[in-house]
């Protein structure tokens, strides 16, 4: 199906978008730049505007000011009719009235395809979505993967060179949601569109983007690679969203004597972020936790206790569940320590030797490699 | 055990089905009788007459003019005050400043009693100085008598059920299309489909069952009407604006002949079944029910 080059994707981007409905601000200075062709999830809390940007670039909605380019052209005004884009909503929006056919083909009738070339195009969608038995049904009486994949096929058979998505997966079972991320994800990079896909599931973003916009209270807080995202993230807030259980934010003050001399030496509050994957149980370790309970999960399980008065979490191998109310002694390498400034929660750029310490000399060549499945 | 359930049952519907013979199918099954039977008068009682009275109906001027009126008033009151009340529907379905207003205006006509919206109409229509001819007089035309003319006359009625109907009905529309998601239409227009699309092929077929509702109903209030014209024309000129049920009324409490009177009856009941079933058939093809 990648016939033609209008069939390449095009580039989006977002300038300083803001949006006010009355008091409440949805968005505030959002810039994003989704290169052509690439695959970009909005990733973020309920609530934090991630479906208003997504209908501001659909045309759906206006911004209160800022601009929406699709390569290159400024479509702020164009109203959605015209914007070349297709849209696949949370709710599937089929047409209840209509065949799958024709609910498929809705697109080209209203731009006057032939009727022969209609039908070609709604075979090979039709082939490639596995909905051939089902053309001539309603959409009631399809299952809800079913309808999933009708909604997909009116995004695709219109052959538009960007594609948005709003929660495609939230309806779907545990299962069927993992058969259909790996199902999307080849379909884009088969069809080569540029996709922008909302979603509030870390899990979905990180394994099907190439790059994921982390989204929180109207603000992007970071745009970055999935592996960039969960090795150096931006903000405090990224650090906590990103990853499953999310990592540990200690005060400088939890840390006793290295965290005073780290503070003093970076001239502000920290804290300091560690993954709990990233701790590890060794007798030479400089942080001390107290324990104070544990959960087995099989292949791993978590330590749950404190550090100089945090709750933390450790990751540790199943078999190895310590009781509680007993002192741990905990390993960390140099790279798995995360600083932020305690007052902005902005990640520091800047390596601050005194943090060094927390780590042990033998630790330091040690690298955790993050395995994405896990998070 | 099965019997006693089997007289519970019948024991705890037995209220409502005495209502329901005693008020509904006794008397539509004695207006049927009756009409084979003459009306009683004075000392001489009813007598079976077959089907005379059915004869005198066909031979019956009178009752084949109200009934082509009635298929004119059908004719020409049904589709237009359907249109209308789509059209007001679907204009106060969106937002606007004073919409409630519009809503509002919309439905008063329904609201008002009866008699009064054709009392409000009389005073419209009244010749001379009533609201039309004081319009019509600025551009210099004379007094009309709308009512009074046999061939204004019944269009003059239509006018008025036009103007309460549609405000009824806009109603049944207004709620349908609050029932149809948003995202229908905006999943439309992103695949390039203007206004007029969107309306004829999403918007339209998917209020088809509010469409059937809606023209049942008006099916039966076309043969239903009497009051108005009681009041505007009490079916005159010369029947020019008399309807069928107008006509029973007149034939069985003013002329007092009962039995013609539940002839006629028999015959507008038919009608009103044909109607009604032949709507569903020609509708259920078309109608997608969720
Ligand atoms: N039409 C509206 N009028 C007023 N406020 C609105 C409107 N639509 C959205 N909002 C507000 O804007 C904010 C962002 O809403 P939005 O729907 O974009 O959230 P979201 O990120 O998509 O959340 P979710 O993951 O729950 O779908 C919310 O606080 C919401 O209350
Ligand atoms: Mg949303």
């Amino acid at each position: 199906m990648k016939s033609d080059a209008s069939r390449q994707g095009r580039e989006i981007r977002i300038e300083g978008i803001e949006k006010c409905w009355g008091e409440t601000t949805a968005l505030s200075g959002v810039d994003i730049t989704v290169p052509a062709g690439s695959f970009t999830a909005l990733l973020g809390p309920s609530g934090c505007g991630k479906s208003t940007l997504l209908r501001i670039v659909a045309g759906l909605e206006a911004p209160s000011s800022g601009r929406v380019r699709i390569g290159g052209e400024d479509m702020t005004q164009r109203p959605a009719d015209k914007r070349n884009l297709s849209m696949v909503f949370q709710s599937y929006a089929l047409f209840p009235h209509l065949s799958v056919a024709d609910n498929i083909t809705f697109g080209l009738r209203t731009r006057r395809v032939a009727k022969a070339a209609r039908q070609a195009r709604l075979e090979r969608v039709a082939a490639l979505l596995g909905l051939g038995p089902y053309l001539e049904r309603k959409p009631s009486e399809l299952s809800g993967g079913q309808q999933q994949r009708v909604a997909l096929g009116r995004a695709v058979i219109s052959e538009r060179p960007v594609c948005l998505m709003d929660e495609p997966l939230s309806n779907l079972d545990a299962k069927l949601r993992h058969a259909m991320r790996t199902e999307l994800r080849a379909l884009q990079r088969s069809l080569g569109f540029t996709m922008l896909y909302v979603t509030h599931d870390q899990v979905e973003a990180i394994t099907m983007a190439d790059q994921v916009v982390l989204i929180n209270e109207g603000r992007v807080e970071q745009a970055a690679p999935p592996h960039a995202l969960y090795e150096t993230p931006a903000t405090s807030f990224a650090a906590r969203f990103i990853g499953t259980p999310p990592m540990n934010i200690l005060p400088a003050t939890a840390l006793g004597e290295i965290g005073a001399r780290a503070e003093a030496e970076a001239g502000c509050a920290l804290h300091f972020g560690i993954r709990p994957e990233a701790l590890r149980p060794d007798p030479m370790g400089m942080l001390k936790m107290h324990v104070t309970g544990g959960e087995y999960h099989g292949a791993d399980a978590l330590v749950m206790g404190r550090i100089g008065g945090t709750e933390a979490l450790v990751r540790v191998p199943g078999k190895t569940l310590p009781s509680g109310g007993a002192p741990m002694s905990l390993a960390v390498a140099p790279q798995d320590i995360h600083l932020f400034n305690a007052a902005t929660g902005q990640r520091l750029d800047r390596p601050i030797s005194a943090a060094q310490a927390l780590a042990s000399n033998d630790m330091a060549q040690a690298t955790t490699v993050p395995d994405l499945n896990q998070i | 055990m099965k019997r006693r359930e089997w007289v519970w049952g019948w024991a705890l519907i037995l209220p409502a089905l005495t209502f329901i013979f005693l008020f509904t199918h006794f008397p539509a099954v004695m207006t049927v009788i009756n009409s084979f039977w003459s009306t009683p008068r004075g000392r001489r009682p009813a007598r079976f007459v077959g089907l005379e009275n059915y004869e005198r109906l066909i031979n019956d001027p009178t009752f084949w003019k109200v009934l082509t009126n009635n298929l004119w008033y059908a004719l020409g009151t049904i589709p237009l005050s359907i249109g209308l009340a789509l059209l007001m529907a679907v204009f106060v379905n969106r937002p606007f400043r004073g919409r409630a207003l519009a809503r509002m205006s919309f439905f008063t006509p329904t609201v008002l009693p009866l008699i009064a919206v054709a009392n409000i109409w009389l005073f419209f229509y009244t010749p001379g100085f009533g609201l039309i001819d004081q319009i019509l007089g600025v551009f210099g035309v004379g007094a009309t008598n709308l009512l009074g003319q046999g061939g204004t006359a019944l269009p003059a009625i239509m006018a008025v059920a036009i103007w309460k109907e549609a405000g009824f009905f806009m109603i049944f529309y207004l709620a349908a299309l609050q029932a149809i998601p948003p995202q229908l239409s905006e999943a439309a227009r992103i695949e390039g489909a203007g206004r007029w699309t969107i309306f004829r092929r999403i918007t339209f077929p998917l209020l088809m069952p509010t469409t059937l509702f809606v023209s049942i109903n008006a099916v039966i209030n076309a043969f239903r009407l009497v009051d108005h014209i009681f009041i505007l024309t009490g079916g005159g000129p010369d029947n020019a604006s008399s309807l069928l049920l107008f006509y029973i009324y007149e034939t069985s409490f003013r002329y007092w002949d009962t039995s013609f009177g539940a002839t006629l009856t028999v015959v507008l009941l038919g009608l009103l079944c044909l109607l009604a079933i032949g709507q569903f058939f020609l509708f259920d093809r078309k109608v997608h029910y969720k």
